[in-house]
């Protein structure tokens, strides 16, 4: 219990005094997660929309594919994004390991099959709404994309923050990939990480707490923007 | 633009839904098709429409088929709201078509006033009442002025004044120049409405003839009993 308060104690005193170290780590966590968030819903929230209105060949394996890839384990996506841009791998000569790079790139492959998943549910719902309006009135492709996106936006966001809450919290594949390097690559998750192993559980605890209150602040930031549940059911 | 259909079947599942049939539409006047439950008719329209699929036979318009659709609109049974303002729904088949901002906004406005619905530009069309997103649906299938315009029981479930509304709208509609095609249950409306009736039986066109024929000297008995409210199957 004590190692609790002391946490608390810590990280009020890191958040109060604004400490270098901690607004650098809490700053690259931001930026790391934000951009795989951003570089993700472009590819997946197109990607489920269009999973929902066409129908193809392989569209039941690829919707089983999408939904097992939504339990990705981290780790495992770590070490071949490692081994991908490792010096002796193909894509070595960019000089992109233990670079925030390397960990969006890991990042959008951890969250792309959960937003996308997400988003196909949500879509599917909508586009049995609209599909005779939107087939009578002789909409293209785009065009029925475009609307249902728009139409969506409301669950699509409830998607991306999903991804968000993923990619914030999500240690094993920016620790291999990023390296956990002071003032390069060190992020909130792999912090904690580094401070448990060293036993100083105060200082963990309260990066901890940052990170969690970063979490509930960029909910209610979007929400607050967006203007979600204030008009009913959408 | 007129239209024939030749020969046209729809099976599903094996079962024969409609046809073997065959019938020509004019560029002009106002449709309705009668019929029992199961005759048929959604299907009918539909076809027309081009957006149901045909087994055999052949549905041509005097124009191309992509022509044709784009001259078409089609109000659902049950309307379907997009999920935006009444504004944005009236405006959305007029920005598929890539038209400017400024004349969009100005047919919005313009048949928001005919549908009665000036005041509630702004609400959220999924919360309108049975009879105004009716309206808003039949707004927003005449606002791209449609040559042909099908409606699948536009007057189902409304009171006597929503349905009069509608009514008002649809004759405004035909003095323009659009042609209706129209299913209803209620025959005081196909009585008020109809220059000519098209009764569909078993998926066949049972009879078809002018409005003040059909009505006063029906040459079938399905559709003199039809007409005296017997239950025809």
């Amino acid at each position: 219990m004590n190692e609790i308060w002391a946490g608390i104690l810590a990280a009020f005193r890191l958040i109060v005094t604004l400490d270098g170290d901690l607004v650098e780590i809490t700053l690259r966590s931001l930026q790391v997660s934000l951009s795989a968030l951003v570089i993700a819903s472009a590819i997946a929230l197109p990607f489920g929309t269009w999973l929902a209105i066409r129908r193809f060949r392989y569209r039941r394996a690829t919707i089983a594919t999408l939904n097992a890839l939504m339990g990705l384990p981290p780790v495992v996506v770590g070490l071949i994004v490692y081994l991908l841009l490792s010096r002796s791998g193909p894509f070595g000569v960019m000089g992109l390991l233990f670079t925030p790079t390397a960990m969006i790139i890991a990042q959008v492959i951890i969250i792309t099959p959960l937003i996308a998943s997400i988003t196909h549910q949500a879509m599917r719902e909508l586009w049995a709404e609209y599909h005779d309006l939107l087939i009578s009135l002789n909409t293209s492709k785009r065009q029925r994309i475009a609307t249902l996106i728009w139409d969506g936006r409301r669950t699509l966001l409830t998607a991306a923050l999903a991804g968000f809450g993923r990619a914030i919290g999500e240690v094993g594949a920016i620790m291999i990939v990023g390296g956990n390097i002071d003032h390069a690559t060190r992020v909130l998750t792999t912090a904690i990480a580094l401070e448990t192993g060293k036993g100083d559980f105060a200082l963990a605890l309260g990066l901890g707490f940052v990170l969690i209150a970063l979490a509930l602040l960029v909910n209610f930031a979007i929400h607050a923007l967006s203007r979600t549940e204030r008009e009913g059911t959408w | 633009m007129s239209v024939s259909l030749r020969d046209v079947t729809v099976r599903r599942r094996g079962k024969t839904i409609l046809g073997p049939l065959s019938i020509d539409l004019d560029a002009a006047g106002f449709s309705i098709v009668l019929g029992p439950n199961g005759a048929g008719k959604t299907t009918f329209l539909k076809i027309l429409h081009g957006v149901e699929r045909v087994t055999d036979g052949t549905a041509e318009w005097s124009v191309s088929a992509e022509e044709a659709r784009q001259a078409q609109a089609y109000v659902f049974q049950s309307p379907i709201m997009l999920r935006r303002s009444v504004g944005q729904n009236l405006a959305y088949p007029l920005q598929l078509l890539g038209m400017d901002k400024a004349d969009v906004a100005k047919r919005v406005l313009d048949w928001a006033g005919r549908i009665g619905l000036s005041d509630a530009l702004e609400r959220p069309a999924p919360r309108l009442s049975g009879g105004e997103r009716q309206k808003l649906a039949l707004g927003r299938a005449l606002i791209r002025s449609p040559k042909v315009l099908f409606l699948d029981e536009p007057c189902a479930n409304l009171d006597g004044r929503s349905t009069r509304e509608i009514e008002t709208l649809l004759l405004a509609a035909q003095r323009d120049g659009t042609r209706i095609i129209m299913t209803t249950h209620d025959l005081g409306q196909a009585r008020r409405l109809a220059s000519d009736i098209v009764f569909l039986l078993n998926g066949q066109v049972h009879e078809r003839a002018p409005a003040s024929e059909f009505f006063t000297t029906p040459k079938t008995v399905e559709a003199k009993a039809f007409m005296e409210g017997d239950i025809v199957e």
